[in-house]
């Protein structure tokens, strides 16, 4: 990620100095740099509020039911994390949440997994469930593309869910891609540890 | 169409209506609950503010330079030339990087090719059926404090590649070309 990091940047600054768009760089970089307070502090309300609901469907109970379940479906996508650990409920909450269209409930309920994984590995470096995790939540398994079509009514589509069905075979498709592509990367790295 | 838009407009009160129904059936001290659960939030959000925008800003840096482009008009004709549309390469590209940015491309290319066209379906698959992997890593990991991603990247931007060759795919077979 370092080099991803820098190298995005330095070659962007190189690229601009040879062709002349060091203004609008030098422009991007604060209204960039606006534009990530923003959407932070925006995340602010969208945090407080669904941690605070799933506070009380925690209390109540319910994310354990949910965990109970999907229980043998997702147990066998996370064999590293204990069957009844608090990370099940928040990582099933999350896909639920995405499933349904609710970014936003889906990434405070995310970070929470996040969380409970990391206590789980103690460890400063990505755990096997943490690259799982967030390989399926790139996939972005959704029912309900709302934004998506929002555009799609703005141009006065004849039929702006027919995409719908489309979206989710193809999402299922990346889904499933993308829990072969995480093992077939943990097998590689077992056997290189193997190997050491 | 009224019956998935209804859905989603219903779907979140009526979720909070479950939830608090539930927990004062239980006689649980919901507010007391929600407020407690929120208050993490506020330092979440604040903790995400220094990887979100270290990532946003070299990404605006790469756009705004014009090398993104560059590079994308370099691969185009690659891509192209292995059977992808021509006009879903730079969005297909942006995707992982950039939300915003391929939200605009997506736009635009409904704007244009209009939305019930073989272009404008395509966009609106590939944008509903990925996601800004960058964005996803940034935010997880940095919420926890986690600096090595591990194989995280390559998986999330393969995963990304089999995402666009499905979509492609799925809407030739289902609309046709």
């Amino acid at each position: 990620m370092n080099y991803i990091w820098a190298i995005m940047a330095i070659g962007g600054i190189i690229y601009a100095m040879i062709n002349g768009t060091m203004d609008e760089v030098n422009k991007a970089i604060f209204k960039s740099a606006d534009d990530a307070v923003v959407l932070a502090i925006s995340l602010i309300s969208v945090m407080v509020f669904w941690l605070g609901i799933t506070k009380i469907a925690e209390a109540a109970g319910l994310l354990k039911g949910l965990v109970r379940l999907a229980k043998p479906f997702i147990a066998r996508l996370f064999p590293d994390i204990p069957k009844d650990h608090p990370a099940m409920g928040y990582i099933l909450s999350n896909l639920t949440a995405n499933f349904f269209g609710l970014g936003n409930a889906a990434t405070p309920m995310g970070i929470k997994a996040m969380e409970e994984m990391k206590k789980l590995s103690g460890s400063p470096k990505a755990s096997r469930s943490m690259i799982t995790f967030l390989a399926i939540n790139t996939s972005s398994l959704t029912l309900i593309p709302t934004t998506v079509l929002a555009v799609r009514m703005k141009y006065d589509s004849q039929a702006p869910t027919e995409i719908v069905s489309a979206t989710l075979l193809a999402s299922i498709i990346s889904f499933i891609g993308a829990i072969l592509i995480d093992r077939l990367f943990y097998e590689i790295r077992r056997r290189k540890e193997r190997h050491l | 169409m009224t019956l998935l838009t209804t859905a989603s407009i219903w779907i979140i009160p009526c979720l909070i209506l479950v939830v608090l129904t539930i927990a004062t059936a239980k006689r649980l001290p919901t507010y007391e609950l929600f407020v407690d659960g929120g208050k993490e939030g506020i330092s979440l959000a604040i903790s995400i503010l220094p990887f979100l925008l270290g990532m946003l800003v070299s990404i605006a840096i790469l756009r705004a330079s014009g090398a993104l482009d560059a590079i994308i008009g370099l691969i185009t004709p690659f891509l192209s030339f292995i059977g992808m549309p021509a006009d879903i390469v730079p969005l297909a590209l942006v995707r992982p990087i950039s939300g915003t940015a391929a939200l605009g491309m997506t736009t635009e290319l409904i704007a244009t090719h209009g939305p019930d066209s073989f272009i404008g379906r395509l966009a609106s698959v590939l944008q509903g059926s990925t996601d800004t992997t960058f964005y996803v890593l940034t935010v997880y990991f940095g919420a926890v404090g986690i600096r090595k991603m591990g194989d995280a990247l390559k998986v999330g931007l393969l995963a990304d590649v089999i995402g666009i060759m499905a979509s492609i795919i799925v809407v030739t077979i289902i609309f046709g070309a």
